[in-house]
């Protein structure tokens, strides 16, 4: 997958969206760090190229909500989750991969301390499968289903942190690229 | 009962000796050298000491042995074996003990218990003044007759000048030099380290050199006044050697011994707060290590001696603020003075003179320190090339407060003996390979 | 690479790098917001356990620590031991070993001895976090200031800041010192003689130096720091009186005419009014104490977080105390 093709991909997604949520009133997309923050500023650019109107974006870290703080080696760093308020809003949770579920449901229990949305969906970019998951946690819009062996790792590449744009799968550990 | 140390080579200061010689031994004394091709007599047993130094045996000018009264930290047998273990065939017991050795009873309860001990010669040092207070006299003439080898108020210094002049007069009267421990109170109290840079950096109180100076200077000025013979005990600042040196350039009868921990650790060792590196006077700066290395080559210093200050684990094992001054010394001392002799400081034979002929002299230990004809049979071989490491859980001592545990020396007394007596031998020089009978050997 | 925090202990701020410090700060933000949400808790550290061991009353660090530790949902364990009882025979060792029996993952120890933390770290396998140990150090105390200066100030590189007072007694002076010096600000100090220690200039190798006067440690400075004086020090003589102490070691109205137009004064509290600190002075700072509460609770989530949370390989074992521990880089997984 490569730029064009991402971007393609998540104009669908955002025609998906408002079309779902009948337009952008109370619609605030919420990236989760920190692949899904980027993703979530271009889904609001899409969005307003549709609608004229550009929906608000948040940003949530989930670090301190993970449930294998005791497993993980260094501590994570911590970055700043960014929210406003949330209250009866319409909330579209972006990140890059949906796989095993468990990041989605720390951005959710996350979201739940922040107050009580009307409403919470979830976008991604790549969904691995449901035979990955481990929480019972679907994704409302996918940008693209890829399945994948555990053996596999999916590396989303974007332009903001990765100077590249595109999606590849790699081997665990890392071995032959292989473009999707 | 004789006993032939061949193939040595023997180092006596007291008689100009370095050179190689047989040592012969006979009924606990010495019965003279002999040149190594003179066929040794008959029946004696035979000790091969090729490779090895033969000195008179080594003399500890300041050791704390707990007993009366504290011997969960050590007793009188404990610490005679220690020093035996250590090279030392004599040690001088500091009076703070509890009671304190301010009598002829308790000088001679200590007598007794080294002799029971058999181990290493057992010195008492009678206490200046009763209860070590600093405020009457002790029974000096009586304690003397005792067996007494000199007096001291260590750990607690004689806080007035009146009452330390009167101390050296009277001491006089008995030829007893007065050993003194030179700290001001007034500016050390409540310190638990040395004061300077690492003392700031940690939060500890320190403890300013000064304190020991103003002492030493007020003791060497005392000197002067009464004339008495007196012993600064581990001195471990430049100021109180500047001290030092001028009074025996002035005639007096002033000498001083150094701890081997005062020349080989600094101040920056308390920096990992371990109680084992607090001691009395403590652990001082670069300056004052470097001020000692030029009194032990210069010859201001006298005499090495280990202060060796048992204390339990759990006493130990308090706060530094909390913990007891004082840390193991007997049987790291020579190994650490080694370290001296292969860093060029010091000589082998003003090795040998720091640590027997010189403390002999300065508490007037007669017929010790010397291999002369006739003198006792106290006598220390030294292996200066024998590489080792300090393991403080298989210390003689009842004690382990020691910093020195795991660090590797290269020399040690291989072999103790005390009385004509082999009392102690390293387990790396087996009686079977060096010691047989003379017909063995012919 | 990001600086990654791998201490297993936080014992003193000497023996951190600069490149943890503002770890640490950054950290200590990130965890301000969460102070400033309506449910002011995070999962981060369910199911650990903080136990504060006080030797020294302390109602505010012991609160703040308390505050941080069950913000991050650890269990928090108030235990305060008085001095009396240390006097009856039952010393840091013996009340270590009891707590071990509960398996904390992390003991913050406030006592009276310098070094005291250090002891603990080497009987204890909890993560120990010093809240003022003696004379020795008040990391957390030093991080909270820095925060607060760098929320004030946007930086810490470059400043002037001033500290007067008794930097003998003082660990707060000591970590401020350290702090401030290795994330570039020039420190002066000033006290009087018996308190302000000459050797106290090679504390640390660069960014330090003894002022002869307050007035002259204060003038030009972008922050003024004012320790606090213990009235029992008069009595030991490193002082004639309070009044005297008053008159030339306090900081009044015109030392501050002299300080950078925007100077703030801080003050690890509680205050003696008009002694250390001209009570109009004291007033016109109200809202920068409220910060450094706020900010107390957020650096002590922080040290919290980067010490109990995840797992215990691969921390940096620093028993050897404040020398300069050798570092080994981990980077963090996004799992």
């Amino acid at each position: 997958m490569d730029g064009a093709r991402i971007s393609r991909a998540l104009a669908r997604l955002a025609s998906e969206i408002v079309e779902e949520n009948h337009g952008t009133s109370d619609l605030y997309l919420v990236g989760i760090r920190r692949r899904g923050v980027p993703l979530a500023e271009r889904m609001a650019d899409k969005i307003a190229d549709l609608e004229g109107v550009r929906p608000p974006v948040g940003i949530v870290d989930i670090t301190l909500y993970r449930d294998d703080l005791s497993t993980v080696g260094a501590k994570p760093i911590v970055n700043r989750t960014e929210l406003d308020d949330i209250e009866n809003r319409n909330i579209v949770l972006i990140d890059d991969v949906l796989y095993t579920g468990r990041t989605i449901r720390a951005a959710l229990d996350q979201l739940i301390d922040f107050g009580r949305p009307r409403r919470v969906q979830l976008a991604v970019l790549i969904d691995r499968g449901k035979e990955h998951r481990e929480l019972p946690i679907q994704a409302d819009y996918v940008g693209k289903l890829v399945p994948t062996k555990r053996s596999e790792i999916i590396k989303v590449m974007l332009n903001e942190f990765d100077e590249e744009e595109g999606v590849v799968i790699v081997e665990r550990p890392a071995a032959a690229a292989e473009a999707v | 009962m004789k006993l032939l140390i061949i193939n040595g080579y023997v180092i006596d200061p007291s008689q100009g000796v370095n050179t190689g010689r047989n040592l012969l031994i006979e009924d606990g004394r010495l019965a003279g050298l002999f040149d190594v091709s003179e066929p040794a007599p008959a029946d004696a047993e035979v000790l091969d000491a090729t490779g090895l130094i033969v000195a008179p045996g080594f003399i500890d000018l300041h050791v704390h042995l707990r007993e009366p009264g504290q011997e969960y930290k050590e007793t009188i047998a404990s610490g005679a074996a220690a020093a035996v273990a250590g090279g030392w065939t004599s040690v001088c017991a500091m009076p703070n003990t509890d009671p304190i050795n301010d009598s002829p009873a308790v000088t001679r309860f200590i007598i007794e218990q080294g002799q029971r001990a058999n181990l290493a010669n057992v010195f008492p040092i009678g206490s200046i003044t009763k209860g070590g207070e600093g405020r009457e006299l002790a029974e000096m003439g009586e304690m003397k007759r005792a067996g007494i080898v000199a007096v001291s108020d260590d750990g607690r210094p004689v806080p007035s000048a009146g009452m330390m002049r009167r101390a050296m007069e009277y001491a006089s009267g008995f030829d007893l030099p007065v050993v003194d421990h030179c700290e001001d109170r007034s500016l050390a109290a409540g310190g638990v380290m040395h004061e300077g840079r690492w003392s700031l950096v940690l939060g500890l109180k320190g403890m300013p050199a000064t304190a020991e100076e103003v002492d030493a200077i007020r003791d060497c000025a005392l000197a002067k006044l009464t004339g008495a013979r007196v012993h600064l005990a581990h001195v471990s600042t430049r100021g109180a050697l500047d001290a030092v040196r001028r009074a025996k350039e002035m005639g007096l009868q002033v000498t001083c011994e150094a701890a081997p921990h005062h020349w080989t650790l600094s101040d920056e060792a308390v920096k990992t707060y371990d109680t084992n590196n607090k001691m009395s006077p403590p652990l001082r700066s670069q300056d004052h290590i470097e001020a000692l290395l030029e009194g032990l080559s210069d010859g201001t210093i006298d005499a090495i001696a280990t202060d060796h200050a048992p204390h339990h684990a759990d006493e130990k094992a308090l706060e530094f603020d909390q913990a007891p001054f004082g840390i193991t010394g007997l049987e790291t001392a020579i190994g650490l003075a080694f370290e001296l002799v292969h860093q060029g400081v010091i000589t082998l034979e003003r090795l040998v003179e720091l640590c027997s002929t010189k403390p002999a002299k300065i508490f007037g230990l007669t017929e010790r320190g010397t291999l002369a004809k006739g003198a006792w049979a106290d006598v220390t071989l030294l292996d200066p090339q024998f590489q080792w490491t300090f393991d403080v859980s298989a210390s003689k001592s009842k004690s382990r407060n020691s910093p020195f545990t795991g660090r590797s020396m290269t020399g040690a007394a291989v072999a103790t003996i005390v009385g004509g007596r082999i009392v102690y031998l390293h387990p790396d020089f087996s009686r079977l390979t060096r010691l047989r009978t003379n017909a063995a050997t012919r | 690479m990001p600086t990654v925090f791998n201490h297993r202990h936080l014992l003193g701020i000497s023996e951190l790098s600069a490149g943890e410090i503002t770890h640490l700060l950054d950290t200590a933000e990130t965890f301000r917001d969460v102070s400033r949400r309506e449910i002011k808790k995070v999962p981060a550290l369910r199911g650990r356990t903080v136990i504060n061991l006080f030797f020294e009353p302390s109602t505010r660090t012991r609160t703040s620590f308390e505050i941080a530790a069950k913000r991050l949902s650890a269990d928090a364990i108030n235990i305060s031991v008085s001095t009396s009882s240390v006097s009856k025979g039952e010393t840091l060792l013996d009340t270590a070993r009891n707590l071990e029996a509960m398996s904390p993952d992390c003991i913050v120890l406030r006592h009276s001895m310098a070094g005291a933390p250090y002891h603990l770290a080497r009987i204890c396998n909890a993560s120990i976090v010093n809240a003022g140990d003696g004379a020795h150090e008040h990391p957390t105390q030093a991080l909270l200031d820095a925060l607060t200066i760098r929320e004030r100030k946007g930086r810490i590189a470059g400043l002037n800041v001033a500290i007067i007072g008794d930097m003998l007694h003082s660990r707060v002076a000591r970590s401020n010192i350290y702090l401030l010096t290795k994330l570039g600000a020039t420190v002066r100090i000033a006290g009087p003689g018996t308190m302000v220690p000459k050797e106290f200039a090679e504390l640390v190798d660069v960014g330090l130096r003894i002022a002869p006067s307050v007035a002259e440690a204060v003038s030009g400075a972008d922050v003024v720091m004012i320790l606090r004086i213990q009235r029992e020090r008069q009595d030991a003589a490193f002082f004639p009186s309070l009044r005297e102490y008053a008159i030339h070691y306090g900081l009044h109205a015109d030392h501050l005419q002299q300080a950078a137009p925007d100077a703030i004064v801080m003050h690890p509290g509680p205050i003696n009014r008009g002694i250390e600190i001209a009570s109009e002075l004291a007033d016109g700072n109200q809202s920068l104490i409220l910060d450094q509460v706020a900010n107390g609770v957020a650096v002590r989530m922080a040290v919290l977080y980067l010490l109990a949370g995840g797992s215990r390989d691969g921390f940096i074992e620093e028993s050897n105390g404040p020398a300069k521990p050798e570092r080994k880089e981990r980077q963090g997984n996004k799992g």
